[in-house]
C-alpha cells in the first residue's frame, strides 16, 4: 500500500510540473495572438491615445515576464484576475472609482459548472453504454451484432458533432417533440428541468464518445482471449459470458480506464461546437468569446482550466491502472 | 475388458489446423482407450500434436483447429458432436486440464481459492464455503506450505512449483473422473518437479483418478503412466504398458527416443595448473539494483574446454553470463581475459575484446530477427567484427552455413520463421561463431528443444570445439546436458558456487549436499525410480523442503 501511496504522490507532482509548464506555454501562445484588446474594443477609429490609456490601464504595457509573474502569482492563490471586458472603463475618463471590476472566476465559475454538469450526464449515459456494448461486441465477436455496433459507433464518431445534433433535434425535438431543442439553462433552475433540457446535447456527445470507448473494451478484451488464463477457464466449463466477464474483463482495465478518461476530458475540453448549437452556456461558448475580444485573463484561465482537466483525468486513470493491478495491490 | 469399466474411447481421431486458409492435418487418426484410474502417458517431440490429441479427448479445440473425423466417446458420450452447453456441464466437473505453465493459467486478477472453487459453484457441485474448506484439505494433501492460507493470495505471490500444485488441486475440485495433465512440470526445476510428480502421483491414486499425463520426457513418463503412447508427427507409432514399453520397444522411432543419451564425449585430460585461462571469472559480486544476485563467484574456463554451469532457476546462472559480457558491472571482481583485465562495461571495452566472447541464447525464436533472412542475420556480425563485404562477405556466411551443416543455397534468403527449432538454434551458433570468438556462452541452448534435436546441437558444438578450440561456457538446469559434453562443472546456488571440479569428480561421491540433491532428483528410466526415492528420502523430504534444510 505505501508503495501505492508513493506512486501517486509522485504523479501528483509530476502533473504539478505539467501544470507550471503549460501556464508557461498558454501565457506565451496567448501574448503572441495578433491585435489587442484595447484596438479590439475601440475599433477603427480610436485615437492612439484612447488605446495606450486602456493598455496602460491594464497593464499591458509592463513587460511580459512581470505580468506572467503577476498572473502566475494571483493564479497560485486562487485569483485568476479581472475580466477585460467586464471592466468598467472609468479610468479611461478619468474617474476611475475602482468599482465594477468584475473578477474572471465569477465569469468562469457558473460557465465551469455547466459544462461539468453536461459532462457529467454525458459520462453516465455514455460509459455504461459504451462498456457494456464493447463487452458484448467480444462475446459474439464477428456475429452481426458486432458489425452492426462497429458500424453504426463509427458513423456516428465520423460524422460531424453540428450534423449528429441537428439529426437528434429533427427526431427528438421536432418531429417528435419530446426533448427540448434549446438549452438555455440559467442558475436556481430546478435539477430535473436541468436534466432535460441538458438531456439533447448529452446524448450528441454520447454519440461521438462511444466509439472510442466501446472499440477499446472490445479490443483489449479480445486481446486477452487467446491468454492461457482464458482457455484454463473454458477448460472448467465457466459460461462464455462469465469469460470474458470474471476472467478477461479484470485484467482489461487499464487500456479501457484511460480511453474513458481521454474521452472525459474531451467532453470538458472540446464541445464548444454541440454548446453553440444548443445554445448551451458552458465554458467551450466563454472561451470562444474571449478570444474574439481579446479578453486576454478569461481565455488564460480557460486554457488553464482546460490543462487541469486532462492532467488530472489522466492521473486519476493511472492511478485507478495502477490499482486494478494486483501486482502492485498485493506485492510479495 | 468390460464395458462399464471403460471411461474414455477415442476411436481414428482426426484434426486439423488452419494456417493461411488451408486446413491441414495435424492428428492423422489416433485411437486409444483409458479405463476408470487408468494412467496414460502421450509423449512426442514438440509439433506431434500431444497437446491438441490431450485437448480433443475433452471435446476442446483451440482456435484455428477443427475435428475433422472420428469419434471421442466420454463415458457413453459423443464429445465431437454433443453441443456446447453439454461439454460445458462435463468441463471442469468431471474431465479437468492442468496446464503446462501454471503461472500463465491462474487467472493475475482473482485469488488461487477463488479461482479453485469457480467450477465446483458454478457447476453447483457444492457450496462455495464447503469448497473453500476443501480446497485447503487439497493443500494440505499436496503438501503446500501453509495451507490454510496459502489459498488466500494472488498467483503472483506463489511460486511456479506450488502454484503447480495448486493447479493439480484445482483440477481435483469436482473429483473429476479424468484430468488432462499437459506437460505440468516442464517448466520446474528437477528439485521441485519431484515434489510436483509425486504429488500427482498420489493424489491421482488416492481418487482413482484416470489421467492423460503429456510429456516430452521419457523419465518423468516412465514414473507416471501405467501405459505409454508415443506420437510422431500426428500419427500414432506404438501403444504398450509402461514397462514393457521401456524393456521392449518395437519401433524405431521408439528405439530411437530411448537411445537419445547415449551421446558422451571423451573427457579431456586435466589443465595444467600454470596455463592462463582464457577467461577468469574473479570474486564477482553483482546485484540488480539494491537486490544482490551474485556473491563472490571465481571460476576459471580454460582454452578447448566446456565448462558447464548448473543450479536451479535464480541461482545466478544468468547473471553470471550477463557480468562476463559486460551486460550487468559487477559491484565488485573483474573479469580477465587471457590474463588481462577486462573493462567492467561492455561500452567500454574494445571491438576486440568484444568479437572474443559470444553468446547463444535459449529462445532461437526470439534471438532472431524474424524480418532479417539468414543472410543478413549471419552477415552483420560478419560485416560488424570481420569488415568482409560484398562477395567475401557472402563467401563467409557461405562457409558459416556449411560448418553448422546447412545447405548455404537452400538456406541463405530464407527467414527465421520458414526455419525449423533446432535449425533456429544452428542459426544462432553460425552467428556466434561469425565473430571468430575464442570463448561462447551457451545460455540454456537446449532446453527448449526436443530430445533428438537437442543431441543434434550438443554434437555440432562438440564438432566444432573439435576443429576450431572454442571455450564453451555452457549454462543448463539438464544434468544429462552436463554429463555428454562438460569438462568442468560449476554448482551454483543461490548467487554462490557451492562446488567445483572436473566431471568425472562431480559425478562421484562424496560431493556437496547439494549437487547430491541435484543429481538424485534427475529422473530416471526406471518406473520404479521415484517410489524407490520417495522411501528413501521420506515424503516431506523432497524437493524445496530438501532445499530449505540445507
Amino acid at each position: 500500500m505505501a508503495s501505492i501511496l508513493r506512486i501517486i504522490a509522485q504523479r501528483l507532482a509530476l502533473g504539478l510540473l505539467t501544470l507550471f509548464v503549460v501556464s508557461i506555454v498558454i501565457f506565451t501562445a496567448v501574448n503572441l495572438l495578433p491585435g489587442d484588446f484595447a484596438q479590439a474594443i475601440l475599433g477603427q477609429g480610436a485615437t492612439p491615445e484612447a488605446i495606450e490609456a486602456i493598455r496602460n490601464d491594464l497593464g499591458l504595457n509592463d513587460p511580459p515576464l512581470t505580468r506572467y509573474m503577476q498572473w502566475l502569482g494571483g493564479a497560485i492563490q486562487g485569483d485568476l484576475g479581472n475580466s477585460f471586458a467586464q471592466a468598467n472603463f472609468a479610468s479611461f475618463a478619468g474617474t476611475d472609482t475602482g468599482s465594477g471590476l468584475a473578477s474572471v472566476a465569477s465569469q468562469v465559475a457558473p460557465r465551469f459548472e455547466n459544462t461539468m454538469f453536461l459532462a457529467g450526464v454525458t459520462a453516465m449515459i455514455a460509459v455504461p453504454i459504451a462498456v457494456t456494448l464493447g463487452v458484448l461486441a467480444a462475446l459474439y465477436r464477428n456475429s452481426i451484432f458486432d458489425r452492426a455496433a462497429n458500424v453504426m459507433t463509427l458513423s456516428s464518431i465520423s460524422s460531424p458533432e453540428f450534423f449528429m445534433a441537428y439529426v437528434l433535434i429533427l427526431f427528438l425535438a421536432v418531429l417528435n417533440p419530446i426533448l427540448p431543442s434549446l438549452s438555455n439553462i440559467y442558475e436556481g433552475m430546478d435539477f430535473s428541468e436541468r436534466l432535460t433540457k441538458t438531456l439533447l446535447p448529452a446524448l450528441t456527445l454520447t454519440l461521438v464518445v462511444t466509439a472510442h470507448m466501446m472499440r477499446m473494451t472490445r479490443a483489449a478484451i479480445i486481446n486477452l482471449l487467446a491468454s492461457p488464463y482464458i482457455e484454463m477457464a473454458r477448460l472448467k466449463g465457466i459460461s462464455p459470458m462469465r469469460v470474458i466477464v470474471k476472467h478477461a474483463l479484470p485484467n482489461a482495465l487499464a487500456p479501457i480506464i484511460n480511453v474513458i478518461a481521454l474521452n472525459l476530458a474531451y467532453l470538458i475540453t472540446g464541445v464548444v461546437v454541440v454548446e453553440v448549437v444548443f445554445v448551451y452556456p458552458g465554458i467551450g461558448q466563454l472561451f470562444v468569446d474571449s478570444v474574439k475580444i481579446r479578453d486576454i485573463p478569461v481565455v488564460q484561465a480557460c486554457c488553464l482550466i482546460f490543462a487541469a482537466a486532462y492532467i488530472l483525468l489522466n492521473l486519476m486513470a493511472d492511478i485507478l491502472s495502477i490499482i486494478s493491478n494486483p501486482r502492485l495491490r498485493h506485492p510479495k | 475388458m468390460s464395458e462399464s469399466e471403460l471411461l474414455l474411447k477415442v476411436r481414428d481421431l482426426q484434426i486439423e489446423g488452419r494456417s493461411d486458409e488451408i486446413w491441414n492435418p495435424i492428428i492423422n487418426g489416433a485411437s486409444f482407450d483409458l479405463k476408470k484410474g487408468e494412467v496414460m502417458g502421450l509423449i512426442g517431440e514438440s509439433g506431434a500434436g500431444k497437446s491438441t490429441m490431450g485437448l480433443a479427448a475433452m471435446g476442446y479445440t483451440r482456435d484455428g483447429c477443427r475435428i475433422s473425423g472420428g469419434t471421442v466417446e466420454f463415458d457413453g458420450i459423443d464429445l465431437v458432436n454433443a453441443p456446447a452447453a453439454v461439454k460445458r456441464s462435463l468441463l471442469g466437473k468431471r474431465i479437468a486440464y492442468v496446464a503446462q505453465s501454471a503461472a500463465a493459467s491462474f487467472n493475475p486478477a482473482h485469488r488461487l481459492i477463488d479461482q479453485h472453487t469457480e467450477a465446483p459453484v458454478q457447476h453447483k457441485v457444492s457450496s462455495k464455503s464447503d469448497s473453500e474448506a476443501d480446497g485447503i484439505e487439497l493443500y494440505r494433501k499436496l503438501r503446500l506450505p501453509n495451507p490454510d492460507e496459502i489459498g488466500f493470495r494472488y498467483p503472483h505471490q506463489v511460486s511456479g512449483g506450488q502454484l503447480q500444485r495448486a493447479m493439480t488441486a484445482m483440477a481435483m475440485a469436482c473429483r473429476p473422473d479424468l484430468i488432462i495433465f499437459d506437460e505440468p512440470t516442464t517448466a520446474l526445476d528437477v528439485t521441485t518437479q519431484i515434489e510436483v510428480l509425486a504429488s500427482i502421483r498420489e493424489i491421482v491414486e488416492e481418487f482413482d483418478t484416470a489421467a492423460i499425463y503429456i510429456t516430452h520426457d521419457l523419465a518423468v513418463v516412465a514414473q507416471m503412466a501405467d501405459k505409454i503412447k508415443v506420437m510422431l508427427k500426428g500419427d500414432e507409432v506404438e501403444e504398450a504398458e509402461t514397462r514393457e514399453m521401456l524393456s521392449t520397444p518395437k519401433e524405431d522411432y521408439t528405439k530411437s527416443l530411448w537411445a537419445v543419451r547415449s551421446f558422451q564425449r571423451p573427457q579431456k585430460p586435466a589443465v595444467h595448473t600454470s596455463a592462463t585461462p582464457v577467461i577468469s571469472v574473479q570474486n564477482v559480486t553483482a546485484a540488480y539494483g539494491k537486490v544482490s544476485v551474485l556473491h563472490d563467484v571465481s571460476f576459471d574456463l580454460h582454452e578447448g574446454r566446456t565448462v558447464a554451469v548448473v543450479g536451479e532457476s535464480g541461482s545466478g546462472k544468468s547473471t553470471t553470463a550477463r557480468c562476463i559480457t559486460g551486460l550487468l558491472p559487477p559491484k565488485q571482481g573483474h573479469i580477465e581475459y587471457d590474463g588481462e583485465i577486462l573493462p567492467l562495461d561492455y561500452r567500454k571495452r574494445s571491438k576486440t575484446q568484444l568479437r572474443q566472447a559470444q553468446m547463444i541464447y535459449q529462445m532461437a525464436d526470439t534471438a532472431l530477427n524474424p524480418r532479417k533472412t539468414i543472410g543478413e542475420l549471419i552477415g552483420r556480425p560478419v560485416q560488424f567484427y570481420m569488415g568482409l563485404t560484398g562477395k567475401q562477405k557472402r563467401r563467409r556466411v557461405d562457409q558459416l552455413l556449411e560448418e553448422i551443416e546447412l545447405e548455404p543455397d537452400t538456406y541463405y534468403s530464407r527467414l527465421p520463421s520458414e526455419l525449423s527449432g533446432g535449425q533456429k538454434q544452428r542459426i544462432g551458433i553460425a552467428r556466434a561463431l561469425a565473430a571468430e570468438p575464442k570463448f561462447i556462452i551457451c545460455d540454456e541452448v537446449t532446453s527448449a528443444l526436443d530430445q533428438l534435436v537437442a543431441e543434434g546441437i550438443l554434437k555440432l558444438l562438440a564438432k566444432l570445439q573439435d576443429e576450431l578450440g572454442l571455450t564453451y561456457m555452457f549454462i543448463t538446469h539438464d544434468l544429462a546436458t552436463v554429463k555428454s559434453i562438460a569438462d568442468e562443472v560449476v554448482v551454483m546456488k543461490d548467487g554462490r558456487v557451492v562446488e567445483q571440479g572436473p566431471k568425472h569428480d562431480m559425478f562421484k561421491p562424496p560431493h556437496h549436499a547439494y549437487t547430491d540433491l541435484l543429481l538424485s532428483s534427475v529422473p530416471e528410466m526406471d518406473p520404479d525410480w521415484l517410489t524407490n526415492l520417495l522411501n528413501e528420502r521420506g515424503v516431506d523430504n523432497i524437493g524445496d523442503a530438501a532445499v530449505g534444510k540445507m
